[in-house]
């Protein structure tokens, strides 16, 4: 386009593919001015309207399935299979979480609608971020979904250790932000693009690929993702961020915005700077071992749950990058199969401390899980599935996943990662398997009644036996991970 | 040649302020420091031709942002002392890190050189070419979508920061206007009905 001409067709050519988008933040605005009528005794219709329109925006991305990639709106937004599956698995994670929040933000006097409101635009800057085609939609969306997850971190406000966390998270944020933006206009330096497309196409030049400004600008654009995948070295904020904030946002930033951490490094990585795979294969690899070790063996010194559910982040940020270093579509969609059967293990471990806190107590101390199959036999059972399943045992979700990245490392002959990705696992399974006895082996200190509404139970049970179903019968999801990434 | 001479200077300045702005040891200094920064950051721009830029950057952060700092700065009570004491702990491990990075930014950038594709000359514009339409018809038709992001980012911030800071307060005296408007005058006053004394 010249210049200075007004052309309209830019304006909304292809317009209708952020459809669900657009219909999200309309929902998030509405309820934002709804809730103001809404009295303390009404607030949980607002929660009510999220979920509805997070259910309805899913079915939104869902109806209109898409073949290979759709480019809109002058490039700067990309529709593929890969950004509907990580959209629609994102709304519901976020359905499901509003649903395990609502009892424990009412019971902790911080029930407001703005809890849903920020959620919704996160979700919003998710999705932005998901199907980005350009660099500028691409930091847009990380910084509206970051912005968000900032404020409501510190949504306690009577809480010192939320505030606290909530400082960290935002300066080590804004620095990684900085971190990132740097390497992308490096990126553009060299490439002269913006668009993923365009930085692909200069990058695959013979006369640029091993040029040393690419390697400088991927070398930041690494630093920012791991920061936001929380991988180590970069992974300061995550144990203190996770504990510090209320449950009901611990789990949205565990959950939903690792989806997020992941479509923001298979956009940048693979589809922009394919062409640099060996030179960030490295660096990954780095930040894989690191994380799997640390990770792991910190874990074992946790006595928070919160905190050891951080470090375990930490050793399963380092799984997922193992199958992205690989390099391979077979690396990309194991990768992605971790990610989401992560994000769904994930969501239901943090449920599980939704559901146990009371007025008063947070249950987020590994030994308030002590004798809970004498208190409730059908939710330590849910427990176990959750914690066999992070653990890796077969029959479980995460045995496939791990499973899944291991052979894409092998297939591209890494064989020494794949042997230091088994070990940790193992290492790992300690800590998990500890929660597992502590539950069924020990003495109940704490004999309250366990609460939560019975939507929230069922959700919980449901959550949890999704994990041990799809451990059991993988191949649809196996499938479907495929087919978004050929 | 001129324009050059004039990078390199506001350039260099750049860098010093933005040095003084974490060193200094009056928090003030550092504001009106940034301020600095910014003022060169935008010569900067108006050397690169993008007037329109340049002088919101001046408008929007010298005049607004930086203002309204500098009185959050004023109005805290920061323990220097204890701050500065703090740093002082980390300032071997802070240098070293930021030398080794420096270096390695200086060894690639100017050693190495960081060749490409985009690091060619602009073409020169015509004399009568105007950034601000030019940034005006792309924010409104090529970049609508991103604009209308940012438009939501802004409106997170605004309810963010409601939500972070309106506390009602509890056994505070607000007002409630339309009640002070409707108040008749037998809820003010009282006539009692006294019988009158007798004479004595």
């Amino acid at each position: 386009m010249t210049a200075g001409v007004f052309n309209p067709g830019f304006f909304n050519s292809g317009l209708a593919y952020a459809w669900p988008e657009i219909f999200l933040s309309l929902a998030a605005c509405v309820i934002l001015v709804l809730d103001l009528l809404l009295n303390d005794t009404q607030r949980r219709w607002s929660g009510v309207l999220a979920v509805v329109s997070l259910v309805v925006t899913a079915v939104l991305v869902l109806a209109h399935p898409v073949a290979t990639r759709v480019v809109a709106l002058g490039g700067l937004f990309e529709l593929d299979r890969m950004a509907q599956i990580l959209k629609a698995v994102t709304l519901l994670t976020v359905a499901a979480v509003f649903v395990y929040s609502t009892d424990y933000l009412q019971r902790r006097d911080i029930f407001k609608g703005e809890y849903f409101v920020l959620g919704l635009f996160a979700t919003v800057g998710g999705m932005v971020l998901i199907s980005a085609g350009s660099l500028i939609t691409l930091y847009l969306g990380l910084e509206l979904m970051s912005l968000c997850l900032y404020a409501m971190v510190a949504f306690d406000r009577d809480s010192g250790i939320a505030a606290e966390s909530a400082i960290k998270y935002f300066v080590l944020g804004s620095m990684a932000s900085g971190t990132l933006l740097y390497g992308m206009s490096i990126i553009y330096g060299v490439t002269g693009s913006l668009e993923l497309a365009g930085i692909a196409g200069v990058a695959s030049n013979a006369a640029i690929a091993g040029n040393i400004g690419l390697l400088f600008g991927v070398a930041f654009l690494i630093v920012g993702v791991g920061f936001k995948f929380g991988a180590v070295p970069f992974h300061m904020w995550i144990p203190d961020v996770y504990e510090g904030s209320p449950t009901s946002v611990t789990v949205f930033i565990g959950t939903a915005s690792k989806l997020a951490a992941f479509a923001l490094a298979m956009r940048l990585l693979p589809e922009a700077l394919g062409a640099a795979q060996t030179d960030w294969s490295q660096m990954l690899a780095v930040l894989a071992v690191l994380s799997m070790a640390i990770g792991n063996i910190v874990a074992i010194a946790q006595t928070n749950l919160k905190r050891m559910l951080a470090y375990s982040t930490i050793s399963h940020v380092g799984f997922v990058l193992l199958g992205i270093l690989s390099g391979t579509a077979q690396g990309y969609q194991a990768s992605m199969f971790y990610m989401i059967s992560y994000v769904i293990v994930a969501a239901g471990a943090f449920g599980m401390i939704l559901l146990l806190a009371r007025e008063g107590f947070e249950a987020d101390k590994i030994t308030d899980f002590k004798g809970l199959n004498a208190r409730s036999p059908w939710f330590a059972g849910m427990m176990a599935i959750l914690m066999f399943s992070l653990a890796g045992l077969p029959p479980f979700i995460g045995f496939w996943a791990k499973l899944g990245v291991i052979q894409a490392v092998l297939g591209v002959h890494f064989t020494w990662l794949a042997v230091v990705a088994v070990l940790f696992s193992v290492v790992g399974a300690f800590f998990y398997l500890r929660i597992v006895k502590l539950m069924y082996f020990d003495e109940p200190t704490d004999t309250a009644v366990i609460g939560g509404s019975v939507l929230m139970r069922t959700m919980l049970s449901a959550n949890a036996l999704l994990a041990f179903g799809l451990g059991v019968i993988p191949g649809s999801l196996l499938q479907i991970c495929q087919r978004a990434l050929q | 040649m001129f324009p050059t001479i004039l990078f390199f200077i506001f350039a260099a300045v750049l860098i010093g302020a933005a040095l003084g702005v974490i060193l200094s040891r009056n928090p003030v200094y550092s504001a009106l420091l940034l301020v600095l920064c910014f003022f060169n950051a935008s010569v900067i721009w108006v050397l690169l031709d993008a007037e329109f830029l340049g002088i919101v950057l001046v408008l929007v952060y010298v005049g607004a942002v930086m203002v309204l700092f500098l009185f959050v700065v004023m109005m805290l009570d920061l323990n220097l002392e204890r701050l500065r004491r703090e740093f002082a702990g980390y300032w071997p491990l802070t240098v070293a890190v930021a030398g080794f990075a420096v270096f390695a930014m200086i060894n690639v950038i100017v050693v190495k050189h960081l060749g490409g594709a985009g690091l060619q000359t602009a073409p020169a514009l015509a004399a009568n070419y105007s950034n601000t339409r030019t940034l005006g018809v792309e924010l409104f038709t090529r970049y609508a979508y991103p604009s209308q992001v940012a438009a939501l980012i802004l409106l997170v911030a605004s309810v963010a920061a409601i939500v972070l800071t309106l506390r009602q307060r509890k056994g505070g005296k607000p007002q409630d206007i339309a009640q002070q408007v409707a108040v008749r005058a037998k809820d003010r006053v009282r006539i009692v009905k006294m019988a009158s004394e007798k004479k004595l």
